[in-house]
């Protein structure tokens, strides 16, 4: 076992005999790079901790007054004093859902395809620069996207749906344009980088042993990628789709313009709905009072399910990097 | 190199000082629906008045008065003025002096409609999503015009999602006019909207109005006449229809009768000529601060009592009623 915290001496530190004279100047100086590093390292840490420290004593009073009923109460009304923010809570998680489901499909199928050679590989590393592009976008750009494109769109076609289907409750008028539909379209497209790149690692990293086995049995290229590789990769894909949903969980500017903003819990695709970033994002400034700490207790919320989601994915992804290596 | 630099960033940071010490410097935030005109006048009074420097930014009404309370601030600017608790946060005392007043008006988008007129009962209906179709008889009896289009796409109600001294003047009028929206929804700067979506700020509100058909909101009288949306004419307290204009706000704003504190809301004015959503904002006071600060605020109150309400309708904001200017004048007086 070796001693982490020693930060002044290192003993491996060894320098060849013929700098002797410099080595015993060496051995009892402080290093300073590994100081500043591990002070870096702690810096990161701490600041989480106090993060989380901040949010949870100024979400305190609103945690001891509402306790529970806050997650599962549907009213939002400052002007009372009354706060719950299951319309909130619902709206984040099923717009990361139809996000996610929307996007995996897509995101596995341009992952198989950059990942087999059916394109030159330079023309596949250009595909793969420009859907990794896709998550250099800034948040507000894609928001402005969404306004201009899908909110046009979802409310053109989804007035027609909702006058044919109108009787199954998730296609229930009136169609709004800025509505559940459009922010998770653009969710979907946002996510689609995340969910592409962590697929395409995990179809990469399937021992090249198990496809030239499965071809040397006669299988074809479609059988090896259904039958070998893909549940091979299972796990990293499913840590993508994760970690996908985590981000499309904590996504906030182009979901806060596309969503509607409205506090009421609806089951319709095309009514305006809120996510629990949304009502950060469109409150804060304004808030005081018991509404500051009830704002707080819903970030703490959001922190809690992005940090769980997120670890759960890391952790499945950690695991099957295991599994390949070893 | 390095010491070329260094003396830059001293002299730099000497400039500075020498400047800081020249100039008074007014530090204020609040409300964000004045902040473009009090932000003009600021401009305008440091060219008059280069010793005085007064910077303004619009964070918001509660946030606006929070930092005042905390003194981190000079003044504050809030569309609610302050409550008596939290006057009492401030041991100084306060001093609210109407600064400027705002119309609410309702914009629609429904191209086919040029000119709206609606009854107490129908915009209540609307904006409690009573009423949820263009053609509803309740909106027909004071637009005949209507009856006759089809393929009218349903009502869209378009709220704001942040809080904003435009709800609470909003939510003050219906809650006065209608006790039923009192009851499910009541007063304040940011309330549970029974219907609609919602966008931030006057411009968000603006532009999910603009860009959806059939939809119908609320939004300062400035922002509707920049973006040219037509605007809604309501019916007043005395029964009569009255498009919301500069003229027939300051009706309205004439019938305040300011109490000692200069702190009053008219939610329901009852003249003939009175269109009924309109309102004050204020600039809030410490009551006592040192000598130097304190000329350098009355003088800026002056020049914003006096100039600055010229200014006013040119941004779309309506200029205090000549009463109002005499007592907020007294008023600024008494500051120690």
């Amino acid at each position: 076992m070796r001693n982490y915290w020693n930060i002044f001496d290192d003993k491996r530190m060894k320098i060849p005999s013929a700098f002797s004279l410099q080595s015993s100047a060496f051995r009892f100086r402080i290093d300073l790079l590994r100081i500043a590093c591990f002070l870096a390292a702690i810096t990161i840490v701490a600041t989480l901790g106090f993060l989380l420290y901040e949010i949870l004593s100024k979400a305190w009073p609103a945690i001891t007054t509402f306790g529970w009923r806050f997650i599962i109460r549907s009213d939002w009304q400052p002007n009372r004093d009354l706060y719950g923010v299951l319309p909130m809570l619902m709206g984040t998680l099923t717009s990361s859902l139809i996000a996610l489901l929307l996007a995996l499909p897509l995101g596995l199928a341009i992952a198989i395809f950059l990942s087999e050679n059916f394109l030159p590989s330079p023309v596949r590393h250009a595909m793969r620069f420009i859907i990794d592009l896709l998550a250099a976008i800034p948040s507000v750009v894609y928001g402005l996207w969404g306004i201009f494109v899908i909110v046009p769109l979802v409310q053109k076609y989804g007035d027609s749906i909702s006058q044919h289907a109108g009787s199954i409750p998730i296609f229930q008028g009136p169609a709004y344009g800025n509505s559940l539909l459009a922010a998770s379209l653009v969710l979907a497209l946002m996510v689609l980088p995340t969910i592409t790149s962590l697929s395409r690692a995990a179809l990469v990293a399937v021992p090249m042993v198990l496809r030239e086995g499965s071809y040397a049995l006669g299988a074809t290229r479609w059988e090896t990628i259904f039958n070998v590789l893909l549940p091979c990769a299972t796990p990293g894909v499913v840590a993508a789709a994760i970690l996908g949903f985590g981000r499309a969980m904590g996504e906030t500017m182009a979901v806060a313009m596309l969503i509607g903003n409205s506090q009421r819990l609806t089951f319709s695709l095309f009514s305006p709905s809120n996510t629990l970033s949304a009502l950060l994002a469109n409150q804060f400034a304004e808030a005081d009072g018991l509404q500051i700490n009830a704002l707080m207790y819903a970030a703490l919320l959001l922190i809690l399910m992005t940090l769980l989601v997120n670890l759960i994915g890391e952790l499945i992804l950690k695991k099957t990097q295991k599994n390949i290596w070893s | 190199m390095k010491k070329t630099i260094f003396f830059a960033v001293v002299l730099v940071m000497l400039a500075i000082m020498a400047t800081s010490h020249a100039t008074t410097i007014l530090n204020g935030s609040g409300a964000t629906f004045p902040a473009p005109l009090y932000q003009r006048w600021a401009a305008q009074f440091h060219q008059e008045h280069p010793a005085i420097a007064v910077n303004y930014q619009g964070i918001g009404s509660g946030a606006g008065v929070n930092n005042f309370t905390k003194g981190l601030t000079d003044f504050c600017a809030s569309d609610v003025a302050m409550s008596d608790p939290e006057i009492a946060k401030v041991k100084e005392g306060v001093i609210m002096i109407p600064a400027t007043a705002g119309t609410i008006v309702f914009s629609y988008n429904l191209p086919e409609v040029p000119t709206l007129n609606l009854s107490r009962e129908a915009y209540v209906g609307i904006l409690l999503g009573k009423i949820t179709a263009w053609n509803d008889p309740l909106i027909i009896k004071n637009n005949p015009g209507i009856a006759a289009l089809s393929n009218l796409p349903p009502i869209s109600v378009v709220t704001r999602s942040d809080g904003s001294g435009t709800t609470a003047l909003l939510t003050g009028h219906l809650a006065a006019i209608s006790p039923e929206f009192a009851e499910k929804v009541g007063v304040g700067r940011s309330v549970k909207w029974p219907v609609g979506l919602s966008g931030k700020g006057n411009d968000g509100v603006t532009a999910l109005i603009k860009q959806t058909r059939g939809s119908f909101g609320y939004m300062e009288f400035g922002f509707a006449k920049n973006n040219q949306l037509p605007m809604v004419t309501l019916e007043n307290k005395a029964g009569e229809l009255v498009a919301p204009s500069p003229a027939s706000g300051a009706a309205s704003l004439a019938t305040i009768q300011l109490p000692q504190n200069l702190r009053d809301f008219s939610y329901d004015p009852k003249g003939r000529d009175n269109y009924p959503i309109t309102g004050f904002t204020w600039i809030i006071l410490k009551k006592e601060y040192p000598t130097e600060k304190k000329t350098a605020l009355q003088d800026f109150m002056n020049y914003a009592l006096t100039t600055g309400q010229l200014i006013a309708p040119q941004l779309g904001y309506l200029p205090l009623p000549a009463n109002v200017v005499q007592k907020a004048q007294e008023a600024l007086t008494s500051l120690k």
